[in-house]
């Protein structure tokens, strides 16, 4: 094999967010490599994320291109966060103009209520104007929140932390 | 803007060539909508039954986390289009998908605990098991709590029913997340964080409700009374649910209610809403949503949710 397996896994864009590859969205859990049998392990970023079944046959697609049959996997833990989003994935966001998530909140006990909305440290990602406000906690897709820039009147997506 | 649009009948640069890009891997049918290309959610998942626990008892309290949750996202699911706005539309098609997730996950792990759960169907059918135990079971069979078939209402009728649905599941979750079933804790923790921004949801549209206008306070006030009669049979533990409780792979509710109170007391006091005075819904000889017993509205949200899956069976048409 020219390319590894792992290479064209890693390489496989993510079917929402196509500015991430799999990699970079940390979805991409494991490639094992066995002659020209590829076993890959991805876990849902969501319980009901849609783009699961196209995420795993675009893997099976692009390896199979590579000239490897490939099997995919779900592995459900640990549960994907994130925080699991790499550096260059955060910059691939920026890029499109969407906003990254900061870091997911480490807490001992019982999940706290939050009545009033989460203050989030971020800056509209056209303008880089901290006056932002948040206009809904759901966006288009699950990972998601939706703001809006009162400085440049742009609305903008925030990729959630969780 | 200065894009180009794709002339779909001029055939060079078509924008559905890419649909017949992958033709060469054998049998595949993904590109298709209606496909026969079958997911399965636990695909490569380590379902074994931990030692000394019954599948049978498992199996039967994962159908009752799976139904609440199937059963509930229909019910938002149903707001598509018709919610008060734009935003509020996509919020509850969201909850509603992330449901849906959980109970596509928990009736897969019922299937897998005890294949005996799973309704026959007719030889060759592609329909997986999850899929099986959603269309083609019949309203005796569901397990889900009463409170989430209830027909909806208005908004405020379904801020209600989710701040007191996420409430006990979260808590629940949350426990659940410590499970001696790997699979179950797994779904437990993801759950936890997606019921999370569920609560907080319904718990600000309660507090704007409250304090909004005459109006919004009113509808709010008489969602709260019709469905506070509903909240008990939550917080009640089923036989089953004290099997698994004890057998460290399931979660009592009742041992939960405590921290359930604490967060509506807490709602309630800051929305100066009082704590209504209802008497829980009686079951019928003892039976409730957990044993079968449903109200009508149930078999007719079925119908509708079943219909297609059970004119074809075999997936063809």
């Amino acid at each position: 094999m020219s390319v590894r397996a792992r290479e064209v896994a890693a390489s496989v864009t993510d079917p929402e967010m196509p500015m991430l590859t799999l990699e970079d969205l940390g979805v991409l859990r494991g490639v094992r490599e066995e002659g020209s049998r590829v076993t890959v392990t991805i876990t849902p970023t969501y319980s009901g994320c849609p783009a699961m079944a196209t995420m795993r046959d675009d893997l099976v697609h692009r390896l199979a291109d590579a000239g490897y049959t490939a099997t995919v996997e779900v592995s459900l833990s640990p549960a994907w966060s994130s925080d699991w989003i790499t550096d260059r994935g955060r910059q691939a966001l920026r890029d499109h103009g969407l906003s990254a998530p900061g870091p997911t909140p480490h807490r001992a006990g019982p999940v706290p209520l939050t009545l009033l909305p989460v203050r989030r440290d971020l800056a509209c990602p056209r303008c880089s104007s901290t006056e932002v406000e948040l206009t809904s906690e759901f966006g288009a897709t699950a990972c998601k929140a939706l703001y809006r820039c009162t400085a440049c009147a742009e609305p903008f997506e925030h990729v959630k932390e969780i | 803007m200065s894009h180009l649009t794709p002339d779909p009948n001029v055939s060079a640069g078509s924008a559905y060539d890419g649909l017949l890009e992958h033709h060469e891997v054998a049998g595949d049918s993904s590109q298709w909508a209606f496909g026969t290309d079958f997911e399965d959610p636990l695909a490569g998942v380590d379902t074994t039954v931990p030692a000394d626990v019954d599948p049978a008892a498992l199996a039967a309290y994962c159908l009752m986390l799976g139904d609440d949750a199937l059963v509930m996202s229909h019910r938002l699911s149903e707001w598509c289009s018709r919610a008060p706005d734009l935003e509020e539309d996509i919020a509850l098609a969201n909850t509603a998908l992330d449901l849906l997730g959980q109970a596509r996950l928990l009736l897969a792990r019922a299937a897998a605990a005890d294949p005996a759960v799973v309704p026959a169907l007719p030889e060759g059918s592609p329909v997986p098991a999850e899929d099986a135990l959603a269309f083609f079971r019949e309203a005796g069979d569901f397990r889900n709590v009463r409170l989430a078939e209830v027909p909806n209402g208005d908004f405020a009728h379904t801020v209600v029913r989710l701040l007191l649905f996420s409430s006990v599941r979260l808590a629940l979750l949350e426990q659940l997340a410590s499970s001696r079933d790997p699979v179950l804790s797994a779904i437990a923790v993801k759950g936890v964080k997606e019921l999370a921004y569920h609560r907080d949801y319904a718990g600000r549209w309660f507090l704007t409700l409250a304090q909004g206008t005459d109006e919004s306070r009113r509808r709010l006030e008489a969602a709260l009374r019709e469905l506070w009669p509903l909240y008990p049979e939550l917080l009640t533990t089923h036989p089953v649910e004290q099997s698994v409780a004890e057998a460290g792979v399931g979660v009592a509710p009742d041992s939960v209610a405590s921290a359930v109170e604490v967060v509506l007391e807490q709602v309630l006091a800051v929305s100066e809403v009082d704590r209504p005075d209802g008497q829980p819904l009686a079951g019928v000889r003892g039976r409730t949503g957990r044993d079968g017993l449903h109200s009508e509205a149930l078999s007719r949200m079925l119908a509708e949710m079943q219909v297609v899956a059970r004119a074809h069976p075999t997936g063809r048409w």
